[in-house]
């Protein structure tokens, strides 16, 4: 156990320092409003610094440089990532492409015009968005009907999307359809990349409860795309789904947002009984919960980092950190709000404490719970894949897709 | 960076599971909590002994292996899940740890080796009874060389050949080594919620005693003691921890109800997930910890209080859900579960309560901002 940078590992992590120090957006010239996500003023100012890292050798910084990467190691890319934080840079946009969904596409396709879609991704030129889960098949993701047709060397596609992160900015898409309806489920799936611009595709953001509309549905009719948009083998798409949602856990449970020291910098802050918050007995003992788990995110994250380095997958670990984060966060803004008391309800950035952000992340905290995988699936992956406890009773496993019975 | 045991570490722990199966089974726990006025397993002690693990992290110099505090971690984690009936932690983690911390040289070199060599037994006597111990209210006093006062309950108080007392001196509170078979010294073997861990009331009328480190300094010294403790005693709560998930998976594989084993149903599967992560919790503050301890880092009082916290916390839900996947025989004597719910608990009181850790792990993140917030205005 080692927790101290190497040598070569400190020089990086200085230089990294150092140039983050002289290049990181001003972000103080925003107002509150506009430092929100989705902001078209936050996007600018995230597409510039994702160029500008591209540039200097830090956008996907373990990738082969033919891709737009920069040949270095897990350990490289894990440093540079707990700088920007530091740093108070955390920019979400571009994580579903760039951690989920190109690297499946560069394992699963070979063709030279999908793979000519990665490096502009890198850049932060272009925006992917993943298009799987649908109206009728949320946690049993492999129960989709959106279907896919081959029509000579094309595929037209039609169906129905729902929750898709960012879909409404997305140039480009990764599409799970259903090629096979009469084997069984996982058998018969086939995934696809697509231009959001292909002629047949409508998206519509979705309200969500916090008031953001960055999920969004995305309907498809007749949408046509040629054959060698598929990624892997036709009937093969679950594998595919599979690196994606291991991938996206990783990236999900290593923890990001408001912090401890967020906290106890606002504790600090507010008055209470006797002097501030952080003076309260109960408010102190919760921190310390608090922290141990959120301390251990970021220490499992180290982990995990350590099997990527040696060259292993993400392994179910990941949904525990997951699992970990959003309970955790939820539980936080219910802790945070109670010390501001009153003051708790206003979310107005001008009023608010901290701009509203600890409101804001009590309204969207619900989300956290379900996206990505709900609690209870991530403790199924956890009972089944890591205890090895037996699988659920399935009822529709051995059966063909087409007589699954389906309810509302 | 590395974030695990290397594999020279896994394979002395490895080692010391097929050693701790053999000579200290279940069965043996069963027999220390059948006879509680022995305190320990004498046997099991002396084989423990001859593995020269008293000494692990002790410098050669004095008899011991030198080998290294994440060595001595991966020990303590293995004792941990055997429930080893022996007083390994007040020996090793906090009599030789205060001896290293702040003995004379002349107590360094003369009880150390022997420490090392599995001969002599030490204690760390805290306790006066229900409730915080604030410095104010310390009744044991020091004065002309002789101790006078009460501890209870002290750990492996009956066993023990020496102990180290906190004791009020005329400087403050300070930490005062007492050779318990000398005169003044009378104690009683006391009753506990873990009996498989012997404690006893210690009365001292008159004992003579050495100050160990400076006089006064006693409260600041104790807190070092106890944050190298409370990692070590980390991995113990986390190998008793990660016990109790294995045999509640394992019964919940082989128990079956209503057709079907108990495990296959959510309500179980969803507990037993719960359990897991709470243990990764407790596992990866210790590591941390681990780290922290053997490298003397600034980290380490933070780090040992959030470790202590974690596992702490974690023994308690996996030592109870255990007993509740078993159902009603994990509720008899008979079955094995009841040792692990009583260690825990035991555990998450030798060295004060959770409810005291949180409070330090509060300090010292506080602590922890204002030294970045000075960093940040010097740079």
């Amino acid at each position: 156990m080692n927790f101290d940078d190497s040598p070569e590992e400190a020089a990086y992590r200085a230089r990294v320092r150092a140039w983050i120090a002289a290049h990181a957006p001003d972000m103080a010239a925003l107002s509150a409003e506009e430092r929100r996500n989705w902001h078209p003023r936050h996007k600018a100012i995230a597409r510039a610094w994702q160029a500008a890292k591209a540039d200097a050798g830090y956008a996907c910084i373990s990738w082969p440089e033919e891709w737009g990467g920069a040949g270095g190691t897990a350990i490289e890319e894990a440093i540079f990532n707990q700088e920007e934080s530091r740093a108070g840079l955390q920019f979400t946009y571009f994580m579903t492409g760039l951690h989920m969904l190109l690297p499946a596409l560069l394992e699963h396709n070979r063709d030279d015009l999908s793979l000519a879609r990665v490096p502009p991704a890198v850049r932060g030129e272009e925006i992917w968005c993943q298009l799987f889960s649908e109206p009728s098949s949320g946690s049993d993701s492999a129960g989709i009907r959106t279907a896919a047709v081959c029509d000579g060397d094309d595929w037209v596609i039609n169906g129905q999307k729902v929750w898709n992160s960012g879909a409404q900015i997305a140039d480009y898409g990764m599409l799970l359809a259903r090629t096979d309806p009469d084997v069984p489920k996982h058998k018969g799936l086939t995934v696809f990349w697509l231009d959001m611009k292909t002629p047949g595709i409508e998206v519509r953001p979705i309200r969500m409860m916090s008031g953001d509309s960055e999920l969004n549905e995305v309907f498809l009719s007749d949408v046509r795309i040629p054959d060698r948009q598929r990624v892997g083998e036709v009937n093969g798409g679950w594998k595919v789904v599979i690196s994606t949602l291991m991938n996206e856990r990783a990236a999900l449970g290593s923890g990001t947002g408001l912090n401890w020291r967020d906290i106890i910098a606002l504790a600090r802050q507010v008055p209470s009984w006797d002097g501030t918050a952080m003076d309260d007995p109960a408010f102190r003992e919760w921190l310390a919960d608090y922290y141990v788990q959120v301390e251990a995110i970021r220490l499992t994250s180290f982990r995990t980092l350590s099997s990527l380095s040696k060259g292993e997958a993400p392994g179910p670990e990941s949904s525990a950190g997951k699992l970990l984060w959003s309970g955790t966060t939820q539980d936080m803004t219910d802790h945070v709000l109670d010390i501001l008391d009153h003051g708790g309800l206003l979310d107005d950035p001008g009023q608010a404490a901290a701009n509203g952000a600890f409101q804001h992340r009590f309204l969207w905290a619900p989300g956290l719970r379900l996206g990505g995988g709900t609690d209870e699936i991530m403790k199924n992956i956890i009972a089944e894949r890591v205890l090895g406890l037996p699988g659920d009773i399935r009822v529709d496993k051995a059966v063909p897709f087409r007589e699954i019975p389906s309810g509302r | 960076m590395n974030f695990d045991y290397t594999d020279e570490q896994k394979a002395l722990k490895d080692e010391a599971r097929r050693f701790l199966a053999a000579v200290s089974p279940l069965s043996v726990v069963r027999g220390a909590l059948e006879h509680p006025a022995d305190g320990y397993d004498r046997a099991l002690w002396r084989r423990i002994g001859e593995q020269g693990w008293c000494g692990a992290a002790t410098p050669e110099a004095y008899g011991g292996l030198g080998i290294g505090y994440v060595e001595l971690c991966a020990l303590a984690e293995e004792l941990g899940r055997a429930l080893a009936p022996v007083p390994f932690a007040s020996t090793v983690y906090l009599f030789a740890e205060a001896l290293l911390a702040a003995g004379s040289e002349e107590q360094k070199a003369g009880l150390l080796p022997r420490v090392a060599a599995g001969e002599l037994i030490g204690t760390l006597a805290v306790s006066e009874g229900p409730g915080v111990l604030t410095p104010e209210r310390i009744a044991t006093r020091f004065a002309e060389g002789v101790l006078t006062g009460a501890k209870l309950p002290v750990v492996d108080g009956m066993a023990a050949d020496r102990a180290i007392v906190l004791a009020a001196g005329e400087a403050g509170p300070g930490l005062y080594l007492v050779d318990l078979g000398g005169p003044g010294v009378a104690r009683n073997s006391v009753s506990t919620i873990d009996p498989t861990r012997g404690s006893a009331q210690l009365v001292f009328a008159a004992a003579p005693a050495q100050p160990v480190g400076q006089p006064g300094q006693g409260l600041a010294l104790l807190a070092r003691i106890q944050d190298r403790a409370a990692v070590l005693l980390a991995f113990e709560q986390l190998g008793g921890a990660d016990r109790c998930l294995e045999m509640a998976r394992d019964y919940a594989l082989e128990r079956y109800a209503f057709g079907r084993p108990i495990g296959s149903y959510q309500a179980i599967k969803h507990k037993l997930a719960d359990v897991f992560v709470r243990n990764e919790v407790a596992r990866a503050n210790a590591y941390y910890g681990a780290w922290a301890l053997s490298t003397d880092a600034p980290e380490l009082p933070l780090a040992a209080a959030a470790a202590r916290v974690a596992g702490s916390a974690a023994y308690w839900l996996a030592s109870k859900e255990n007993i509740q996947t078993h159902g009603g025989i994990g509720f008899t004597w008979e079955a094995d579960c009841h040792f692990f719910y009583r260690r825990a608990r035991h555990l998450g009181l030798v060295l004060g309560a959770p409810r005291d850790w949180k409070r330090r792990l509060a300090d010292r993140l506080e602590a922890r901002v204002a030294q970045e917030d000075r960093e940040r205005q010097t740079a």
